[in-house]
């Protein structure tokens, strides 16, 4: 578990499951996420998530109250369902649990299987659910395992074999999975995104409030799922038994292939490897100039990076990611922490540097904000990686913060932040470079303006 | 269009003139409607938050505190130990065994860390279930290290954020009562209601200041906890946000016979009405205070009036929507609104009662939408409908107005503008002239289609007026 020294929590480094579900659930179209649980929980998960992406992110909510949390939220589960069939007309419901309702003991796919029955006369939406409580794992966790039943329940056959990728990106932003298509297009397969929240969660101004925002991952494209060469599955982190990729791999022999998150030229390689392997079609040429850019801008730009001390941390797969980058373009990733627990962390950290760290950067898990800044306080950082929430904490440390993953609550753009494969590598390499020229900048007494 | 209303919704939901006046409201959320409502947690956190040298641990899992942290823009003079997000972070094990032994352990290695002068322990919703006995961990650590340790039952399905608000006022009437008032003048008043957000009580305790009365406690904005602890030598209760501390002004009044006053500071008249009131109430005492009070406001509004004038020109004829927590900042908001030659058009809270409602009916304009405890689909649907220019409301609500191409500005927990006093009131008018009179609307396509439509029906009224010659 965890190996902070202390039993408090002060400003963790994690959010909570249910959030993780809620979010995936957005990602598959004319879907709705519904937390099982009492009010508050959807609005603040609306609230946090809102600031992110600046857009609607309506959650419903099966809103117990005292009366429920003592004889059950089945009555309300229904009645909720029911409501935001007729108001939203969602065709999908992603019913994800709540510490309450798991605490309570709510068997959900009873009560599922009981609400399909009672109302079988109606056009019922499909319903997925899955269990989140929040006193469990991570947001992350909650993400994995909505996307995990999603693939378990609404794939429920082996579908005609094509020449089809399953891409399981992990939680990177849209302006990542529109990359990610647009790769897909180019090596032209027939793919499916899961989840895509691409267009719901970027969505251009149009003539009115969509009820439920357009894009997601169809229903269709899903189920195609178990009829495609196989599946690539992004992202080393390791907690959980069945994923989608291993769900489908299991169930329908659609083989699953496992990469890192591809930040880096050693990850993104391994990425367009998988595509390769599953498609037969090489590198496209197009890719293959912004991997060569990549590198000449890896050179132009190293001796401003070279040596530099960084400290990652965040989400336990683009913490790893972070850290291929980070020491492949010869900065020192000197600490990588992350709020979750999982089974391989170290040894994902040791894969991702192999060769080129002498050793892999001391790896912390299951800490909050305060352990990280007391072990920061011996190891002279010069520059922080990661979400919105160690600003203050950068700031202390008198050292500027790359902003990357989520939550960027105090920048414009958070959702169009580019991470991955050779582009996003490129405008991660560019930003980190400008932070540190600027830092330099500022530092100046002389105030160079040619640097 | 009618069908973005829930059937159990419709008697949350009045137009102003179309029957007699009758709002439900203090009622549970609908299951499945996407209230905007959050809980009683959230209720507490709100209030209690800005108290800056106390400690603020949730006691559940991480969720509920992570949300919360350093979210507002409540300001402290000095500590600032609310800025940060202290949990238990309940785990499954603490679940089925029980949290009591790990919330004594955070209590005491917290209080250890940061020394605070009190602290509060929020009880979520899981801590109502698993029946945690937090007033006997609290009791028990605040023998240990000396300071008062106070449960917070805010377990969030208990209710929504009112009674939140209730439980908060419990906890902060523990602490009154208890502080040394030996060196308080009569003329004093605890500011209740107010959290500070973005300075606002600086504004307001400066009026005072020239006005000559004392102020002994921010309650809570800036907030302390010694001060808190002598309140109940003050004067008067003056309060503001009167859904979250009105409970706590009714109970010291009992208790302590302190008289309370129910005051806005949103606003011209509302802010110049409650100055006098306090002047009023302090007359006997010191008779210069009048004068001085009218000095005051005459001062701030020669200030103030140029200017709003300049942007009234353009807002003139707009409307406006109002959607926030408490009931009572709408009224307050509907005055502000007619001195930038704005009509509100529609107004609603999540939490208003049915004193409140009666109120706000009473100061609205025929043909206002009023609303309780309302959704994404019923706002979107009344904003289009009453072609709205400009929606108040908070982070939840932006989306909404942004998205049918209207002007937003923020008026809630976790705004970092001074909306408050007489240089609030300036704030907002250059808000709500920045975002309502932006030129990027022409380009939001709702906007685009109707200034395509209405240069259709021009061409085609004065096509048929040619014929007519």
């Amino acid at each position: 578990m965890s190996d902070s020294p202390y039993v408090s929590t002060t400003n963790a480094c994690k959010l909570c499951t249910p959030l993780g579900a809620a979010l995936a659930f957005r990602g598959v179209e004319g879907a709705i996420p519904f937390l099982h649980g009492s009010q508050g929980c959807a609005t603040y998960m609306r609230r946090y998530i809102i600031s992110h992406f600046r857009e609607p992110m309506d959650i419903a909510s099966s809103a117990l109250g005292e009366k429920q949390a003592v004889f059950g939220g089945g009555p309300n589960l229904k009645k909720g369902i029911l409501n935001v069939m007729s108001k939203y007309g969602a065709t999908v419901v992603g019913v994800a649990t709540t510490c309450l309702t798991e605490t309570i003991g709510d068997d959900v796919p009873r009560l599922l299987y009981e609400f399909r029955k009672e109302f079988s006369d109606l056009p019922l939406p499909e319903i997925v659910n899955v269990s989140t409580p929040s006193y469990s794992g991570t947001h992350m966790e909650g993400w994995h395992a909505a996307t995990a039943a999603l693939a378990s329940q609404l794939v429920r056959e082996k579908a005609p074999a094509e020449r089809r990728v399953n891409l399981i990106p992990g939680f990177v932003s849209p302006a990542d999975i529109r990359y990610f298509k647009e790769i897909l297009d180019d090596y032209g397969v027939a793919y499916t995104v899961l989840p895509d929240i691409s267009e719901a969660m970027d969505r251009p101004a149009l003539l009115d409030y969509e009820k439920l925002p357009a894009g997601g991952t169809p229903v269709a494209s899903i189920r195609a799922m178990s009829g495609a060469l196989g599946s690539i599955e992004c992202g080393r982190a390791d907690h959980m038994a069945e994923s989608a990729g291993t769900n489908l791999e299991r169930r329908f022999e659609v083989r699953n292939i496992r990469v890192g998150l591809p930040i880096g030229v050693r990850e993104s390689d391994a990425f367009f490897a998988a595509l390769e392997e599953l498609t037969g079609t090489p590198l496209p040429e197009k890719h293959a100039a912004e991997r060569g850019r990549l590198i000449d801008a890896y050179v132009d730009g190293h001796k401003y990076v070279a040596g530099k001390r960084a400290i990652v941390y965040g989400e336990e797969d683009l913490v790893i990611a972070m850290v291929a980058f980070l020491a492949e373009i010869g900065v020192k990733p000197i600490l990588a922490a992350t709020g979750a627990t999982c089974r391989n962390f170290k040894q994902a950290l040791a894969d991702v540097t192999e060769g080129i760290l002498p050793e892999p950067p001391e790896a912390r898990e299951g800490v909050d904000f305060h352990d990280i800044a007391e072990q920061a306080a011996d190891l002279a950082p010069d520059i922080l990686v990661g979400h919105s929430k160690g600003y203050r904490y950068a700031k202390d440390m008198g050292v500027p913060l790359l902003r990357v993953g989520f939550p960027i609550h105090d920048r414009f753009g958070g959702p169009r932040l580019l991470h991955v494969g050779y582009r996003g590598t490129q405008t991660l390499f560019d930003r980190l470079v400008n932070t540190i020229l600027e830092r330099k900048q500022a530092d100046s007494g002389v105030g160079y303006g040619y640097l | 269009m009618e069908q973005a209303i829930f059937e159990e919704r419709r008697d949350q939901i009045h137009r102003k003139g179309e029957g007699p006046f009758e709002l439900a409201c203090n009622r549970d959320s609908l299951a499945g409607a996407v209230s905007q409502r959050a809980c009683v947690f959230c209720g507490s956190r709100v209030v209690l938050y800005p108290i800056a040298d106390a400690l603020h641990l949730v006691h559940g899992p991480i969720g509920c505190a992570v949300y919360t942290w350093d979210i507002r823009g409540a300001l402290s003079s000095g500590p600032e130990l609310h800025r940060l997000s202290f949990s238990t972070d309940l785990q499954e094990r603490d679940v089925i065994f029980g949290g009591e032994k790990k919330l004594k352990a955070a209590l005491l290695e917290l209080i250890e860390r940061h020394k605070p002068n009190a602290a509060f322990v929020y009880a979520t919703c899981i801590v109502g279930i698993i029946g945690d006995d937090v007033n006997a961990v609290c009791r028990d650590v605040a023998a240990k290290t000396g300071i008062p340790v106070i449960p917070v039952q805010s377990e969030g399905f208990k209710g929504n954020k009112r009674e939140g608000y209730a439980a908060a006022c419990k906890a902060l009437f523990t602490l009154a009562g208890t502080g040394d008032t030996s060196d308080i003048s009569p003329m004093s008043v605890n500011i209740l209601g107010d959290f500070n957000l973005a300075g606002e009580i600086w504004i307001i305790r400066e009026y005072f200041e020239k006005m000559g009365v004392q102020v002994v406690a921010n309650i809570t904005g800036d907030g302390r906890v010694a001060d808190i602890r002598r309140c109940h030598g003050a004067g008067l209760n003056i309060v503001q946000c009167s859904g979250s501390t009105m409970e706590l002004a009714k109970m010291m009044e009992e208790k302590f016979g302190t008289p309370f006053m129910r005051v806005s500071y949103l606003g011209i008249e509302d802010m110049a009405d409650s100055l006098y009131a306090v002047a009023d109430r302090f007359k006997h005492l010191d008779p210069g205070i009048v004068e001085r009070t009218q000095k005051l406001v005459r001062e701030e509004l020669s200030l103030l009036l140029p200017k709003l004038k300049e942007y009234r020109k353009d807002l003139e004829g707009k409307r406006a929507a109002v959607y926030v927590g408490g009931a009572f900042k709408a009224f307050s908001l509907i005055k502000a609104f007619r001195h930038l030659g704005m009509k509100v058009v529609l107004v609603g809270s999540q939490t208003g009662t049915k004193e409140d409602y009666e109120e706000l009916a009473s100061i609205c304009d025929p043909g206002t939408v009023i609303v309780d405890d309302s959704n994404p689909l019923e706002l979107s649907k009344f904003v289009r409908e009453l072609d709205v220019d400009l929606f108040v409301g908070g982070v939840k609500e932006r989306p909404i107005a942004h998205k049918l191409g209207v002007g937003f500005c923020d008026h809630n927990h976790e705004r970092k503008e001074a909306l408050e006093g007489f240089v609030g009131m300036l704030n907002f008018a250059k808000e709500v002239h920045a975002s309502a009179t932006s030129p990027i609307w022409r380009f939001v396509p709702r906007r685009e289609a109707m200034a395509k439509a209405l240069k259709e029906q021009e061409t085609a009224k004065r096509a048929a007026g040619g014929e007519g010659i």
